[in-house]
């Protein structure tokens, strides 16, 4: 908060009139009406929001482990493997809508709030500090992360041949700390993105970042199996996704959905922790540079 | 300057945008309670960002203001509770209805669900958009998402109400509506700060006036008294295909009351003081010297003139 309940800044109180609530209070009010807009404006948005959610992830197991294995070309190699595959796939997959929503959700609309129109502009006139509107951005975009989860989460387990079978293993306490993690961080990400491209450039982020960021986001392989990819001994295809943030959230999905290998969790949880405070500093810093000047 | 019994108060205000353009150039200005303040200059005079530092959207280089006693720098969120703006730009959420941008408004100053409901309701009818209530605000005409925006301003019931160009875009209907609602407005007593490029706006409606050109203020009073600043009772302008330059010097001289001629835009304004018999004089001093006048016409000193008098150049561009 700027500031809290002092009335340090008001000098004359006969003409002035003093705010007629504290600001930490005023803030709050404001903050809870921000989020009730990003909902109401979601909710008037669902025939985009379902379709743009379910889509991807239902294309993903469709075709890997419907289509694949009725032609004969089972990733994984068949039986076991074939299994353990579905379910690397649906760990994957879950984390993947997770971040394209903080890209859909938060980036995109941003680009274009700041870009030819400049209607961010009342919101950020609301009586709080301007920082806490882009956290409040960062809220409803990772609300809509769990619900986009929530409903990729029974596509990826039914969606499959009768012949594979999914064996998931769900890690409660895993599983309850990841999904509002994995979606805090991809929310912030977006705000970052959203503040930091503009509307020209959105092809570039789709295709220069978002793009190796998906394919070498391990949603079809366990980071754990990419060892053997390797020059004069060194495995550097496993080293180099290490900066990519989706690692961390698939490994993470793996590790709550799976009993498969996965990347360790002391190593995921303190990564992910790490990049959520990188994303919201890049963030908010970029979003008050935007609506400041 | 600093007058603590101010409503807004800003000491050597600068803004400097990165880039190097000098917008406001230590500002010093107070406005007085229940004051309806104008801010007049010609395109890029600073207005705007004069507007948007007391808003809290434009950040200072140098120099402090406050508004309501509050300094808007360290104070922000709490400033911003007293203040409404209507924008130069349309800022309208586009994601929401004609109504429901009234009713978050709302939501975001701390009324509660009914009351701003209500409210919303109300203003819908008070600046006739109730039949377009349920529509996108992608669906108003220019004029009618900037009377939207007026009424989203006055919403909270703000201490401080800052206009930038209010009426900029607006039929006279519409023009006339909005002071009316804004007369009305100002007997419960908002201050209201305008920025506009309009004289006869700033001369109607304003208590006091500053003028202000490239980032400085180069006067401020009333209406009145800026006008009498000039010491002119007409202005009587000339134009000429003939040597203009010359016949303003023989005007000067030969006018009875005549007190100073400026060239304007290639036209001769020559101050008066004293109104009857000046056009047959001025007739009379062309056709001695020779010179065809195409158009003459005399008009009493307005903002406008006192804009010329300070800067050599019509406040109109
Ligand atoms: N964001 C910005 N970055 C850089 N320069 C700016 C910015 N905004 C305004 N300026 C410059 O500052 C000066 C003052 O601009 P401002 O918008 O305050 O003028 P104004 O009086 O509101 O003009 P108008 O009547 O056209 O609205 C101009 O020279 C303008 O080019
Ligand atoms: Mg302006």
């Amino acid at each position: 908060m700027d500031e809290l309940d002092t009335h340090a800044g008001r000098t004359e109180a006969r003409v002035a009139p003093s705010p007629p609530r504290s600001s930490a209070r005023a803030s709050w009010t404001a903050f809870k009406a921000l989020l009730l807009r990003d909902l109401v404006v979601l909710r008037k948005t669902l025939n985009i929001f379902i379709p743009r959610t379910v889509l991807q992830p239902f294309l993903l197991v469709f075709v890997f482990l419907y289509v694949f294995p009725k032609i004969g070309e089972s990733v994984g190699g068949g039986g076991r493997a074939e299994a353990q595959f579905a379910a690397v796939l649906v760990a994957g997959v879950v984390g993947l809508s997770i971040m394209f929503q903080g890209i859909q959700a938060v980036a995109l609309p941003m680009v274009q709030e700041f870009g030819y129109t400049k209607e961010i502009e009342d919101r950020v006139l609301a009586p709080l500090p301007v920082w806490t509107v882009a956290v409040g951005k960062v809220v409803a975009g990772a609300i809509q992360g769990l619900i986009a989860a929530a409903i990729v989460f029974p596509i990826a387990a039914v969606v499959h041949v009768p012949q594979v079978s999914l064996s998931l293993t769900v890690h409660w306490a895993v599983l309850l700390t990841m999904l509002p993690l994995a979606s805090i961080m991809c929310a912030a990400l977006g705000l970052t993105f959203g503040t930091r491209f503009e509307t020209r450039q959105v092809p570039i982020l789709f295709g220069v970042i978002i793009l190796p960021m998906t394919f070498l986001g391990d949603t079809y392989y366990a980071w754990t199996a990419l060892a053997p990819v390797k020059v004069l001994g060194w495995s550097w295809l496993q080293t180099i996704v290490l900066f990519n943030p989706l690692i961390y959230v698939t490994e993470g999905f793996r590790a709550a959905l799976t009993g498969s290998t996965h990347m360790p969790l002391y190593v995921i949880y303190p990564v992910m922790v790490a990049f959520c405070a990188l994303f919201l500093w890049t963030g908010i810093n970029g979003f008050r540079h935007r609506v400041l000047t | 300057m600093a007058d603590p019994q101010s409503v807004i108060c800003c000491q050597q205000l600068s803004k400097q945008y990165p880039g190097g353009i000098l917008a406001v150039d230590r500002l010093d200005l107070s406005v007085f309670p229940g004051e309806v303040f104008g801010l007049l200059g010609p395109n890029g005079a600073g207005k705007t960002t004069t507007a948007g530092m007391l808003t809290t959207r434009v950040i200072p280089t140098g120099g402090r203001a406050l508004v309501a006693g509050i300094d808007v720098v360290a104070h922000p969120a709490m400033a911003k509770q007293l203040i409404g703006v209507v924008p130069q730009t349309n800022t309208l959420d586009r994601s929401l209805t004609v109504r429901e941008n009234l009713y978050f408004h709302g939501l975001f100053f701390g009324m509660g669900t009914k009351r701003a409901r209500a409210a919303a309701d109300y203003l819908l009818e008070q600046f006739r958009l109730a039949d377009r209530a349920n529509m996108p605000v992608a669906a108003l005409s220019g004029g009618m998402a900037q009377r939207l925006m007026a009424a989203r301003a006055i919403m909270h019931g703000p201490s401080v109400l800052f206009l930038d160009e209010p009426t900029a875009g607006l039929d006279p209907q519409s023009r006339i509506a909005l002071w009316d609602i804004l007369g009305e407005l100002r007997d419960r007593g908002p201050t209201i700060f305008l920025s506009t490029h309009n004289m006869e706006e700033a001369d109607q409606h304003c208590d006091r006036v500053a003028i202000m050109d490239r980032g400085r203020i180069l006067a401020m009073n009333t209406p009145r008294a800026l006008k009498a600043s000039v010491g002119a009772d007409t202005v009587v302008i000339v134009t000429t295909a003939g040597d203009a330059t010359g016949l303003a010097q023989h005007l000067e001289q030969g006018v009875t009351g005549a007190m100073r001629s400026q060239m304007v835009g290639g036209k001769i304004h020559l101050h008066v003081g004293g109104v009857s018999g000046v056009l047959p004089q001025v007739v009379a001093i062309a056709d001695d010297q020779g010179i065809t006048v195409t158009d003459l016409s005399v008009v009493e000193p307005s903002l406008e003139t006192v804009f010329i008098n300070l800067t050599g150049r019509e406040l109109r561009d």
